[in-house]
C-alpha cells in the first residue's frame, strides 16, 4: 500500500462543490445546444433512431403527420407535423449535447496519442519501432525528454513522469521499479533520468485508447438498470399504442350512434382524424424520460471523467449507487499519512516545557514528516522558536539507524535521544539510569489510545534520566466523520482496513467514525472479507494500488484503482482515478446514485404529465359528441385545436427544459431512501402533474391568436 | 335507523368482522399450505395421481401443472356439458351448444364463472354438482398455489424450486376452501338459502302468472362460488335471487365470504417472508383501494340526479328491494373488487359513475383484495412495479424484500400488467369494429358501449359479472369472452410463476437505511396512487367514451 504522490487535484471551481459534498456539474451552455443541432439532426436517420423505440415512434409518427399535413393544408395540420419534428429534434439534441461535452475531452486526449518511436531493447541491442508495434511483453528504454510508447510497469530506474496529458495536473510524479508506482500511461512524458519499461497493453487498447472510447461513449453500452427501465417504458408504450388505437373504433361507434354531429378537425366521419391519433399517442407515450435516457447516462460518465474518475463500463457506476459496503484503508484514505505528535507527557518531575525543548531539538534533524511533527507543535503547544541545526554549530546529530531504533543529538556534553520505548529505556540504563514504573504506564496509555510512543531521553554529567513521552498520533483527515455519518444514513456500512494492531485500530476507527474494522490486514484477508460480503448479498467497493490489491480489487463489485499504482491493480479494477485519492470512493457512490435518481425522477415526472394531457386532449377530442365531456376540460382551453396543438408543444418544450437537470442530474442529499422517497414524489410526482395542467395552459392562451387555431 | 346509517353499519361491522378473523385465518393458511407432513388422505391422493409430494417443482415445471391440470378440468367440463342428455340427473335438459360449453367450460376454470347462460335451465345437477362446483374448488385453490408460489420467490434463495403444485392445490382445496365452505353453506341454509334435490315446481305468481321454480343444492354451492371468488350462480338472478340470498344477514354473510380468504392472504404473505408488517402493508394497500371504491360506487348510487331518483332518495333501478341501495353498493363493489362476479343488483342500471367505478374495480385487476390468490399475486406485481420506480428514485437498483428488480424481473411483471388492459382494450375495439357483435347491444350510445366495455373487462379479469344489457349468448361472445377468460387467467398465472422463478434465484440484499422501507405509510399510498394512475391512464379514453360520457352533464 502506498500513498499518493501527489495531491488530489482541485480545480477552483470543485474545491467547492467538494467541499460540501455534493455532486453537480457545470451548466448547460446555450451555444452548446446550437453547435449540437447538426449532429442532432443527423441523428434523425431511422437506422440511429430505431434504437431508441420510444423516439422512433415518435418519428414514424412525424412522417404520418407530415404526410397528412401535406395533404389537408391546414394550419393545425402543418403545426401539429413541424412540433413532431422538433420533438424527435430536441431528443436527438439532448444526446448530442451530452455526446458532444465527452468529445471535447477526446480530441484533448487525441492529441495525447501521437505517433511516437519506441527504442526496443532486443536481446541486448537496441531497435527503433514505432509504437503501434509494440507487443505485450517488449521492453523499450525511455530517457528525458521522450514520450512513453505504451502502457507498461518500470522495470528499471526511477524517472519523474509529467502526465498532465492524462490527469490535467500540471505537478511531475515519480515512477519507479518495483513497488507500487511503477506503472506508466503510455502518451505522457518523462521529465528526467531514464527508465526501462516492460509493455503490458496490447496494441490499440492503451489506457488512452480506453479513455478517448469512453469519453466519446462509443463503447458506451446500456447498464443493466438502464435495460430495465427500457422495458418498463417500452410496456407503457404499447399500453398507450394499445389505449389509442383502440380508442377509433370507440370513436365511429359514438359517432354512428350520435348521426348529425358536425364533422370537427379532431372527428369526423371516419372516426379520430390521423393528426390528432398520431398526437395523442406522442402525448401519452413517455417521450420525456425516453429522449433524455441516453443523455442521463452518458452525463453520468461525463460527472466522473469531471473529478478525473474513468469508470471502464457503466455497469460499475451503477454498481457504485447499489454498494453496502465501503473497504477504505486507513493510510491516506482516513489519516493522513503521517502521524503526528499530539502530546507531550513529561515523566518522574521533568517540567513540560524541558520536555518540549529537548523533544524539539532530538528532531531538529529529523526530516522525517513524524520528527516535522514534533518541531511544529513545540512551536505551536509550547511557544518555542523552531531552531536550525545550524545555529548548534558543535552539535552532532545522530540519524535514525534501524539496530538502534533511536534517533537525536550529541551538543554541550548533553546527550538527548528518542524513540521506541523499550530501546531509549534499555539506552538509559546503559548509563546507568532508571526507568520508573511510570514511563510503562504513560506508554501503555499511549498505545492504548491508538497511538505511537516515543520516548525521549537523556544523559549529562550528572547522569541518565527518561524526560517523558512523545504521544504520535494517526490524524484522522479533517470531515471524515461527517462523511461516515452521511453513508451510514445513505444505507452504508464503512469498514477500515489497517495493518495495524487491533488495538490501534480499534481506536482509530472510533475517532472516525467508521462502522468496523478490518486490523492486521493481509490482502488475502480483504479478498475474504470481500467475498463474505458477497455471499451475504451486499456490493463492495474498495480503492486500492498495489498488485497485490488485484484479486480483492477484481474481486469487488467497485474497484477504484489509484493511478500511481500498478498495471496489475489498474487491470483489475473497474475504475481508475487519475487524482489518486482514495476518499474519491464516496463521491462515486453518490454519482451512482444521482444517475440512477435522475432517471427514477424523470419517469415518474413523465408519466405524471400524462394526466394533463389526457384532460387537455379528451375532451377537445370528443366534446362535440358528448357536450358534457366538457366538464373534463378543466384548463378551459380555447378550441380543440388550440388543446391539442397545446399539449404537443408543451410535450416537446419540456424535453428541451429538463437537457439541463439530465446533464447535471438531480440534487442528492445523502439521507435516508424514506426521506429522499418524499421529496423526489414532491418535486418530480407532484410537480409532474401539476406543471402540465400550467404549462399547457399558458401555451394556450399564446397560440389562440393564431390564425386557423383560433376557436 | 335510516338505511345512510344503517349502511354504514353494514360496511363496519364486516370490516370489523374481517379484521378479527385476519390474523387466525392468515395464520391457518401459513401453516397448511408450509406443512411438511401430509395426512392419510392426502397421500392417498398423491399416489392415485403418482406425485411425490416432498419432490419440488422449477416455475416452468409448476406452470406447466398448472395448464395440465386446468386443460384437463376443461375437457371434462366440457365434455359433461356436450353429454348431458346421456349422463344422470340431467333434469331433463338438452345438451349444451357447444359455443356455450365452450364458454362456460372456461369460464369455470379460468375462475371467473362469466354465465352466458340461465342457470336453472340449462344445466342439470350432474353438470352442476360434479363439473361446476368441483371448479368452483379447484379453481379457486389454483389461485391460492400459485400466490404461494409467487410468494415463495420472495420467500427463497438460490434455489430454482417453488413448491408442489399438486400439493399446494390438494392442501388449498380440502384444508381451506372445503371446511370453510361447509360451515358458510350450513349458515347459509339456516339463514333461508335451499339445499334440495326437489323437481322443479310449478308455482302462481302474484301476479297470477305460472312460473316453474327449481330447488337444488344451492346452499353448497352459494357458499363456494363466494368464498372462492367464483360467482357463478345457481339461479340465473344470482344472488339477488331469494333462494341463493335470502335475507339481509345472508347478504351479509355472502359478503364476508367474498372477502375473506383474499384479505387473510396477505397475512400469511407476511408470516412466509418473516415480516409481518409486509402483510400490513399489502393488506393496507388493498383497504384504502377498497374503501375509495365502495365510497365512491355508494355516493354515485345514493346522489343520483334524475326525477325517480331524487323521488325515493336515491337511483333504486336494478335493486333488489330486500336489501336496499347500500347494501346493493356494498355487494357490488365487494363481487368486482374481488374477482367474484356474483351480483345482488344490476350493474347495468346503475348510475353511469357508480357502473364506472365498479368497470374501474375490475380494471384495476382485482387487487383489492382481488380474486382468492390471484388478488395477492396480483397486488404484489404492482408492489413490483411500484417499487422499480420508487427504487430508482432513492438511488439505489430497485429491490422488493431483498430481491433485486432488475431487467428479467420487470419484464415479467410489466407484461403480466399488459395482459388484461391489451385483452380487454383489443377484445372491446373488435366488437364494436363489426356489424355483428354490435347488434347484441340493447341500448344505443355511450351505455351500450359501456355494456360491451364492461363484459370483457368482467371476462378478461376473470371477475364474471355482467352488466347485462348486452345479448351474449351468441358465437361471437362466446369464443371471444371465452378467449379473454382463459389468457386473462393463464397467461398472468404463466407471467407471475416466471418473476418468482427468477426471484428465487436471487440472494437475498441485507436491509440497511438506503433501502426504500415498503411497509410504511408512504409505500402503501404509492402503490395505490401507481395503481391508480397506470390503470386510469390506460383505460381513460375508454371511459370517457362510455361511463363519463353518460355520466357528466
Amino acid at each position: 500500500m502506498s500513498t499518493p504522490v501527489q495531491a488530489p487535484r482541485q480545480a477552483p471551481e470543485q474545491a467547492s462543490e467538494q467541499a460540501s459534498a455534493r455532486v453537480s456539474s457545470g451548466l448547460l451552455d446555450p451555444r452548446l445546444l446550437l453547435a449540437s443541432l447538426p449532429l442532432a439532426v443527423r441523428k434523425l436517420d431511422p437506422r440511429v433512431m430505431w434504437r431508441n423505440p420510444v423516439m422512433f415512434i415518435v418519428e414514424i409518427g412525424a412522417v404520418w403527420a407530415t404526410f397528412l399535413a401535406v395533404r389537408e393544408h391546414t394550419v393545425f395540420g402543418i403545426a401539429i407535423a413541424v412540433w413532431l419534428w422538433l420533438t424527435v429534434v430536441f431528443a436527438n439534441l439532448a444526446e448530442a449535447v451530452a455526446e458532444g461535452r465527452g468529445k471535447a475531452q477526446a480530441d484533448t486526449l487525441r492529441r495525447a496519442k501521437k505517433d511516437t518511436t519506441a527504442r526496443r531493447l532486443v536481446n541486448g541491442g537496441e531497435e527503433e519501432v514505432p509504437a503501434a508495434d509494440l507487443r505485450q511483453g517488449d521492453v523499450v528504454v525511455v530517457e528525458a525528454g521522450q514520450i512513453i510508447p505504451g502502457d507498461g510497469d518500470v522495470v528499471e530506474g526511477i524517472a519523474s513522469v509529467d502526465e498532465s496529458a492524462i490527469t490535467g495536473e500540471s505537478a511531475p510524479v515519480i515512477r519507479e521499479s518495483g513497488g507500487d508506482r511503477s506503472a506508466v500511461t503510455g502518451g505522457t512524458k518523462v521529465l528526467s533520468d531514464r527508465i526501462v519499461v516492460k509493455i503490458t497493453q496490447k496494441p490499440g487498447e492503451s489506457f488512452v485508447d480506453k479513455m478517448i472510447a469512453l469519453v466519446e461513449g462509443a463503447s458506451r453500452q446500456k447498464t443493466p438498470n438502464e435495460i430495465a427501465l427500457n422495458i418498463l417504458l417500452a410496456a407503457l408504450t404499447i399500453i398507450f399504442m394499445i389505449a389509442t388505437v383502440t380508442m377509433q373504433p370507440f370513436a365511429v361507434w359514438g359517432r354512428l350512434s350520435n348521426p348529425g354531429v358536425p364533422d370537427t378537425a379532431a372527428l369526423d366521419g371516419n372516426g379520430v382524424t390521423g393528426l390528432v391519433m398520431v398526437s395523442l399517442l406522442v402525448c401519452l407515450i413517455p417521450t420525456t424520460i425516453g429522449a433524455l435516457l441516453s443523455a442521463i447516462g452518458i452525463a453520468g460518465m461525463d460527472r466522473l471523467v469531471q473529478r478525473n474518475v474513468l469508470a471502464m463500463s457503466g455497469r460499475a457506476v451503477e454498481a457504485a449507487g447499489d454498494v453496502n459496503t465501503l473497504l477504505l484503508d486507513k493510510t491516506g484514505t482516513i489519516t493522513l499519512g503521517n502521524r503526528q505528535a499530539s502530546e507531550f507527557t513529561p515523566v518522574g518531575g521533568v517540567s513540560p516545557q524541558e520536555l518540549a525543548d529537548a523533544a524539539q531539538l532530538s528532531s531538529l534533524a529529523d526530516e522525517t514528516p513524524e520528527g516535522r511533527s514534533i518541531v511544529v507543535y513545540a512551536k505551536q503547544a509550547y511557544g518555542l522558536r523552531e531552531r536550525h541545526p545550524g545555529e548548534l554549530a558543535h552539535a552532532e546529530w545522530i540519524p535514525f539507524a534501524a539496530q538502534t531504533r533511536m534517533s537525536g543529538v550529541d551538543v554541550d556534553g548533553r546527550s538527548l535521544r528518542k524513540g521506541a520505548a523499550s530501546a531509549v529505556a534499555d539506552w538509559i540504563r546503559a548509563g546507568g539510569g532508571i526507568v520508573s514504573p511510570e514511563l510503562g504506564d504513560v506508554v501503555d496509555g499511549v498505545s492504548a489510545a491508538g497511538g505511537t510512543p516515543l520516548v525521549v531521553g537523556e544523559i549529562t554529567d550528572g547522569g541518565a534520566r527518561v524526560l517523558g513521552v512523545i504521544h504520535l498520533k494517526d490524524v484522522v483527515k479533517s470531515g471524515m466523520r461527517e462523511r461516515f455519518d452521511h453513508m451510514r444514513a445513505m444505507g452504508i456500512k464503512t469498514i477500515m482496513v489497517t495493518g495495524d494492531n487491533p488495538l490501534t485500530a480499534k481506536a482509530i476507527a472510533e475517532e472516525a467514525g467508521v462502522d468496523d474494522f478490518l486490523a492486521e490486514a493481509k490482502p488475502e484477508d480483504k479478498l475474504a472479507f470481500i467475498k463474505a460480503e458477497q455471499d451475504g448479498g451486499c456490493l463492495v467497493a474498495m480503492t486500492g494500488d498495489g498488485t497485490n490489491d488485484a484479486p480483492a480489487l477484481a474481486q469487488a463489485d467497485v474497484g477504484v484503482a489509484m493511478n500511481t499504482g500498478t498495471s496489475a491493480a489498474k487491470e483489475a479494477g473497474n475504475m481508475v482515478d487519475l487524482d489518486s485519492d482514495p476518499t474519491k470512493l464516496i463521491e462515486i457512490v453518490e454519482i451512482g446514485k444521482q444517475l440512477l435518481i435522475t432517471r427514477g425522477a424523470l419517469t415518474t415526472f413523465s408519466i405524471a404529465n400524462d394526466i394533463a394531457k389526457y384532460f387537455a386532449i379528451i375532451p377537445a377530442l370528443f366534446v362535440g359528441l358528448y357536450p358534457g365531456l366538457d366538464a373534463l376540460n378543466i384548463m378551459r382551453l380555447d378550441s380543440p385545436q388550440s388543446a391539442i396543438l397545446s399539449a404537443v408543444i408543451f410535450n416537446a418544450l419540456i424535453i428541451i427544459a429538463l437537457i439541463p437537470l439530465a446533464l447535471r442530474g438531480v440534487r442528492y442529499r445523502p439521507s435516508s431512501a424514506s426521506r429522499l422517497l418524499s421529496r423526489n414524489l414532491a418535486v418530480y410526482g407532484l410537480g409532474g402533474v401539476l406543471a402540465p395542467f400550467v404549462g399547457i395552459k399558458i401555451i394556450d392562451l399564446l397560440i389562440q391568436f393564431v390564425p386557423g387555431i383560433a376557436s | 335507523m335510516g338505511s345512510t346509517t344503517a349502511g354504514v353499519v353494514f360496511i363496519v361491522s364486516l370490516l370489523v368482522a374481517l379484521a378479527l378473523v385476519h390474523v387466525p385465518l392468515g395464520d391457518h393458511m401459513y401453516r397448511v399450505l408450509n406443512s411438511t407432513k401430509h395426512n392419510k388422505v392426502e397421500r392417498g391422493i398423491y399416489r392415485a395421481i403418482g406425485v411425490d409430494p416432498d419432490s419440488e417443482q422449477k416455475w416452468s415445471t409448476y406452470a406447466k401443472s398448472v395448464l395440465a391440470f386446468s386443460l384437463i378440468s376443461f375437457l371434462l367440463l366440457y365434455g359433461l356439458q356436450r353429454l348431458q342428455d346421456k349422463l344422470l340427473l340431467n333434469l331433463g335438459l338438452d345438451p349444451v351448444p357447444d359455443h356455450v360449453a365452450w364458454n362456460t367450460a372456461a369460464s369455470f376454470v379460468a375462475n371467473t364463472n362469466w354465465q352466458a347462460y340461465s342457470g336453472e335451465n340449462t344445466m342439470g345437477h350432474l353438470v352442476q354438482m360434479g363439473g361446476l362446483a368441483v371448479q368452483n374448488f379447484v379453481s379457486a385453490a389454483v389461485g391460492i398455489a400459485v400466490a404461494i408460489a409467487f410468494v415463495r420467490g420472495f420467500v427463497r434463495k438460490r434455489t430454482q424450486e417453488l413448491g408442489n403444485f399438486w400439493v399446494d392445490l390438494t392442501r388449498a382445496t380440502f384444508k381451506i376452501l372445503l371446511p370453510i365452505a361447509a360451515v358458510g353453506a350450513i349458515v347459509l341454509m339456516a339463514g333461508g338459502v335451499v339445499q334440495n334435490f326437489a323437481d322443479p315446481q310449478a308455482v302462481t305468481t302474484v301476479t297470477g302468472g305460472s312460473q316453474t321454480v327449481t330447488g337444488g343444492p344451492v346452499a353448497s354451492q352459494e357458499a363456494i362460488k363466494l368464498l372462492g371468488t367464483n360467482g357463478g350462480g345457481f339461479y340465473n338472478a344470482n344472488s339477488a335471487h331469494p333462494f341463493e340470498n335470502a335475507t339481509g344477514w345472508t347478504n351479509w354473510i355472502e359478503i364476508f365470504l367474498i372477502l375473506v380468504i383474499a384479505s387473510s392472504l396477505p397475512r400469511t404473505f407476511g408470516r412466509m417472508v418473516g415480516q409481518k408488517k409486509q402483510g400490513y402493508a399489502i393488506v393496507a394497500v388493498m383497504g384504502v383501494l377498497a374503501l375509495l371504491s365502495i365510497t365512491a360506487t355508494t355516493a354515485a348510487q345514493v346522489a343520483h340526479h334524475g326525477t325517480v331518483a331524487e323521488a325515493v332518495g336515491a337511483s333504486m333501478e336494478g335493486v333488489e328491494q330486500r336489501f336496499g341501495v347500500e347494501n346493493s353498493a356494498m355487494f357490488a363493489s365487494a363481487t368486482t373488487l374481488t374477482s367474484t362476479g356474483a351480483v345482488n343488483s344490476f350493474h347495468d342500471s346503475y348510475t353511469s359513475l357508480g357502473g364506472a367505478v365498479l368497470m374501474l374495480n375490475m380494471m384495476v385487476g382485482e387487487v383489492a383484495p382481488g380474486g382468492v390468490g390471484s388478488g395477492l399475486y396480483g397486488m404484489l406485481i404492482l408492489a413490483v412495479i411500484t417499487v422499480f420506480v420508487a427504487g430508482l428514485m432513492v438511488g439505489r437498483t430497485p429491490e422488493y424484500l431483498g430481491k433485486k428488480i432488475g431487467a428479467r424481473e420487470i419484464k415479467f411483471a410489466s407484461m403480466y400488467f399488459l395482459v388484461t388492459p391489451a385483452l380487454v382494450l383489443i377484445g372491446t375495439a373488435t366488437a364494436m369494429a363489426f356489424e355483428g357483435p354490435r347488434e347484441g347491444m340493447n341500448n344505443p350510445g355511450a351505455h351500450g358501449f359501456s355494456e360491451v366495455l364492461y363484459a370483457f373487462t368482467s371476462a378478461s379479469n376473470n371477475n364474471g359479472s355482467a352488466f347485462a344489457g348486452l345479448t351474449v349468448n351468441t358465437w361471437f361472445y362466446d369464443i371471444a369472452l371465452g378467449l379473454c377468460m382463459l389468457l386473462g387467467r393463464f397467461l398472468p398465472i404463466i407471467l407471475a410463476l416466471g418473476l418468482a422463478g427468477s426471484l428465487a434465484r436471487q440472494t437475498p440484499v441485507p436491509v440497511s437505511a438506503g433501502t426504500l422501507p415498503t411497509h410504511r405509510p408512504q409505500f402503501v399510498g404509492m402503490v395505490a396512487g401507481v395503481t391508480l394512475i397506470l390503470v386510469a391512464l390506460t383505460f381513460f379514453p375508454a371511459l370517457a367514451l362510455g361511463p363519463l360520457a353518460e355520466g357528466i352533464h
